[in-house]
């Protein structure tokens, strides 16, 4: 019995894959088992090739699997393409009509099934997906009944004839190949039969917007973001909130300032390129000490980069981008349940620090299912809103017009004022972009631009948020320091490198990417060697905390860049790489394994120079 | 009930004497005491410009954002709070040129708010240049040798594009202007109200004495039909928009406001934002 396998199938885009992993997806996480699901596509509706990976384990399990025990492919091309990433004797079931042949030196089993025969027969070409569904649930010794009983529910209004249909080719497929394959097995432990979440991390950041009070969302279309404001455009009509698809990223941001001067909770959620046309507006913000949050789902850069793969390369552009000096807070979840208190908690944050909270999602987190534990997405244990300070309505309507100060010198312990919000008598302010003075009117006068431009930074530097989480052995040898995607890997490789090298390591989650909390990575690392691993070419973490007054001297880096996910293998060969003593900076991806390289955060400077 | 005084702020004005803003200025501020409007429940964005600067002049809930935004801001402004009245005020260059793209979507889209354009057909602020509304062969500093663009006919442009309410002042017209933004307010979707507003320092062609013999106003021709929109754009062709009084009303406009599923009358900041378990688990529920 096995305790966890790794389900793979590949072929054609838009030929109704996406519905036959979301039933395989679905019927595994009902049946108690912790599902990781990742997919390889293209910035294109139809053709091309895809395949989707689904991971199914007894255990919790957070990274791309070190291989693939079940790969159903539906082309020649999934099978040259995937076949590599098999394991040694896996079972790999083709279509018979394909003429499929194995690539040489590949140690699997390949089988054929009439699948076009079988599906021809039944009448509907859709019904190939469900014998490829029936087959793989024999092979995994998985019940037929869960896929009937979900398609029953997922497909009941089209009508009991076509359930019929679905059901019996579930059946056939997985008739087929108990009848012509009995002793082929890969039988998994039976799940534990728990009723868990699988969702993406678009869905959970949506849902953790409705927790957190977010009623207004102005977004544009974006891979891989759009699913956001997808998920909130058919909730808010339960509790009265508004979802606009605005022109561009530019109206989306600023319409945010507006609702948030209003008062509102607003998000706007894009990628890369919206990040970059938002800077100006970011600005704004922090100028007019706007609550406002945003939500990166960072993908492959810069320019349109690789628009549907993995990358972690806004960081900077998150922390100092656009012109002038302004705060900003940045946090990162670790998994796609963490995304729903934390972005509930960025409005919090938001209205408590008035400045922009921005989300650095990436694409793997944004896009990939993952099993969510019910208690990770229980109400009551969402942070409750908090709406910082405001002032009172009743005590201004006792004063006079001119006397509240919108940017008052008298601050809370974050450096903050209250504000007050448009309804209010006696609030009347101007926010604006402009330097300005304590009712908010423009001045340039030099004694104000320092008192103003200090108040603005101040009220960063001691952000009370969770802004990291350890994980594994005490007093480590090495600590894997990541962030996003990333995090599920290096748990992971915890074990790994204990094993392999009889050293003790451990992982630090970094949840506030910005400010950098140097003092709490210190406190954590201690005497241990740092390894920052991040999905990008220059090292834009280390950078960061190189610049926040990290001993360069003990921090390692991993890199990564070539679109696709950072493995548990690739982070336990370089620790061993690090711990061994062979080199401080590795990159890993692009057809090679881990192997040395110059540090990016500082060659390319030098370099030039 | 607010007087003109409770409008005003003390801060001195930073345009030139005889500007074409303080005219519009003053006209927004008596059409809104004259609809019993209190100034904490006005909120006006502005953009960039010399008439972006209006939020230092006028008491209300202002907001001043970057160049050619004022009218995504705006809209959200109303979104989040419906209960306030929502201008959005900016000039020709912060509207057509760098904001184009937010206009044809505003207008499209229909929110309940004011757009009240400050139009001198030139850059002001940057001290000469020309404008999207500049006429052709307009000689300014970036074009010495003449203006070889057409210019943009934004009321035009805003009928086309489905605005519901199309009109135009001259910002030494008080009396009619006045009316003109007290409809515009009262009207419910987006309304345009553009207002010739001279620059008296950089623009020496389209003065208040040309505009005073140019402009046609259709608000004293008795056969003129605000609702006939295709006498409308017909009037604003012949004239190169050169056009007084309200040129186009529509009789059926329907606010985005009230076409939102599940939107409510009261504001969203007024609302209680907790959610209860039996949506919250609704909502769980798909994900199952």
């Amino acid at each position: 019995m096995l305790k966890e396998v790794c389900w793979q199938i590949g072929g054609e885009q838009g030929g109704g894959l996406d519905s036959t992993v979301e039933v395989f997806n679905t019927v595994a996480s009902r049946a108690g088992y912790y599902v990781y699901a990742y997919k390889t596509f293209a910035s294109r509706i139809k053709g091309g090739h895809t395949d989707f990976t689904t991971r199914l384990s007894t255990e919790r399990v957070q990274a791309p699997a070190a291989g693939v025990n079940l790969l159903v492919t539906l082309d020649q091309e999934s099978i040259d393409l995937c076949a590599r990433n098999v394991y040694p004797g896996a079972i790999i079931l083709a279509d018979e009509a394909i003429n499929a042949k194995l690539p040489e030196g590949i140690d699997a089993k390949l089988l054929t099934m009439p699948l076009n025969k079988l599906t021809l027969a039944l009448g509907n070409p859709l019904m190939k997906n469900n014998l490829v569904l029936g087959a793989s649930a024999a092979f995994l010794g998985m019940p037929i009944d869960g896929f009937k009983t979900y398609a029953t529910t997922r497909w009941g209004n089209k009508g009991e004839e076509f359930v019929a249909l679905i059901h019996k080719s579930m059946q056939e497929g997985y008739d087929y190949v108990v009848a012509n394959w009995p002793e082929l097995r890969l039988e998994i432990e039976e799940g534990d039969g728990k009723e868990r979440l699988l969702m993406i991390g678009n869905e959970a950041a949506a849902l953790g917007a409705l927790a957190g009070g977010c009623r207004t969302v102005f977004s544009y279309p974006i891979t891989p973001a759009s699913e956001i404001a997808e998920s909130l455009v058919k909730i808010f009509p339960k509790v009265g909130g508004v979802a606009v698809q605005m022109e561009d990223e530019l109206a989306s941001i600023v319409a945010c300032i507006g609702a948030g001067f209003t008062g509102a909770r607003a998000m706007t959620a894009t990628a890369g390129p919206g990040i970059s046309l938002m800077q100006e507006a970011m600005g704004l913000a922090a100028m007019t000490e706007t609550p406002v949050v945003i939500v990166d789902t960072q993908r492959g850069g810069p320019s349109t980069g690789m628009p549907t793969k993995q990358e972690q390369s806004d960081l900077m552009a998150l922390a100092y981008g656009g012109h002038g000096d302004s705060p900003r807070i940045v946090l990162a979840p670790g998994s796609v349940g963490e995304l729903i208190p934390m972005t509930a908690e960025a409005f919090n944050l938001a209205d408590n620090y008035h400045c922009p909270v921005l989300i650095a999602s990436d694409l793997a987190i944004a896009l990939f299912q993952q099993t969510v534990e019910p208690e990770e997405a229980k109400l009551s244990s969402m942070p409750q809103i908090n709406r910082g300070p405001l002032a009172n309505p009743e005590e201004l309507a006792g004063l006079a017009r001119d006397v509240f100060q919108r940017y008052s010198k008298q601050v809370n312990e974050n450096g903050v004022s209250a504000r007050s919000l448009p309804g209010i008598k006696n609030g009347q302010f101007l926010a604006t972009g402009a330097e300005h003075g304590a009712f908010g009117k423009v001045t340039e006068s030099a004694a104000n631009r320092v008192y103003m431009m200090d108040r603005r930074m101040r009220r960063i530097q001691n952000v009370n948020t969770e802004a990291v989480r350890y994980f594994g052995s005490e007093n480590a040898d090495i600590v894997v320091i990541g962030f996003g995607t990333t995090v599920g890997a290096a748990k992971e490789s915890i074990a790994e490198i204990e094993a392999a090298t009889g050293k003790k390591a451990g992982v630090l989650q970094i949840r506030l990417i910005y400010p950098v909390p140097v003092a709490q990575i210190q406190a954590y690392v201690k005497g241990a060697k740092a390894m920052v691993v991040e999905s990008n070419a220059t090292g834009q973490f280390s950078f960061m905390l190189k610049g926040a007054g990290y001993n360069p001297a003990n921090l390692y880096s991993l890199l990564k860049y070539d679109g696709t996910l950072i493995t548990v293998e690739e982070i336990r060969n370089a620790a061993m790489a690090v711990l061994n003593g062979e080199g401080q900076y590795f990159v890993s991806g692009g057809g090679q394994g881990v192997r040395k390289a110059a540090d990016p955060t500082i060659t390319l400077a030098a370099q030039e120079a | 009930m607010a007087t003109m005084a409770d409008f005003r702020t003390s801060e001195k004005s930073w345009w030139c004497p005889g500007c074409g803003d303080f005219g519009v200025l003053a006209a927004l501020q008596k059409a809104l005491v004259e609809l019993a409007t209190e100034p904490e429940n006005v909120a006006l964005v502005a953009g960039i410009g010399c008439s972006g600067k209006i939020g230092n002049y006028i008491n209300s809930y202002n907001l001043h954002v970057v160049h050619g935004r004022s009218l995504p801001a705006a809209q959200a402004v109303k979104l989040a709070n419906r209960e306030l009245t929502v201008l959005a005020a900016g000039g020709d260059g912060d509207g057509f040129a760098i904001g184009m793209g937010h206009y044809m979507h505003a207008l499209r889209r229909n929110v309940d708010i004011t757009y009240v354009v400050m139009d001198n057909q030139i850059y002001g602020l940057t001290k000469g240049q020309t404008s999207p509304t500049s006429d052709g062969g307009f000689h300014t500093k970036s074009t010495p040798n003449g203006n070889i663009e057409k210019s943009v006919n934004q009321m035009q442009l805003a009928i086309a594009s489905g605005c519901g309410f199309v009109a135009n002042g001259l910002s030494s017209n008080q009396k009619q202007l006045v009316q003109i933004i007290k409809q515009a307010i009262q009207f419910p979707g987006f309304a345009l109200v553009n207002t010739y507003s001279p620059c008296v320092t950089f623009n020496k062609v389209n003065t208040y004495d040309f505009y005073k013999s140019e402009l046609v106003n259709v608000d004293e021709d008795p056969t003129y039909d605000r609702h006939d929109k295709f006498a409308a754009m017909k009037m604003l062709m012949e004239h190169n928009e050169l056009v007084t009084g309200i040129i186009y009303e529509d009789p059926n406009s329907t606010r985005y406001e009230d076409l939102v599923k599940g939107f409510k009358p009261e504001g969203i900041v007024n609302q209680k934002w907790e959610v209860d378990d039996e949506t919250w688990n609704k909502v769980l529920a798909q994900y199952k």
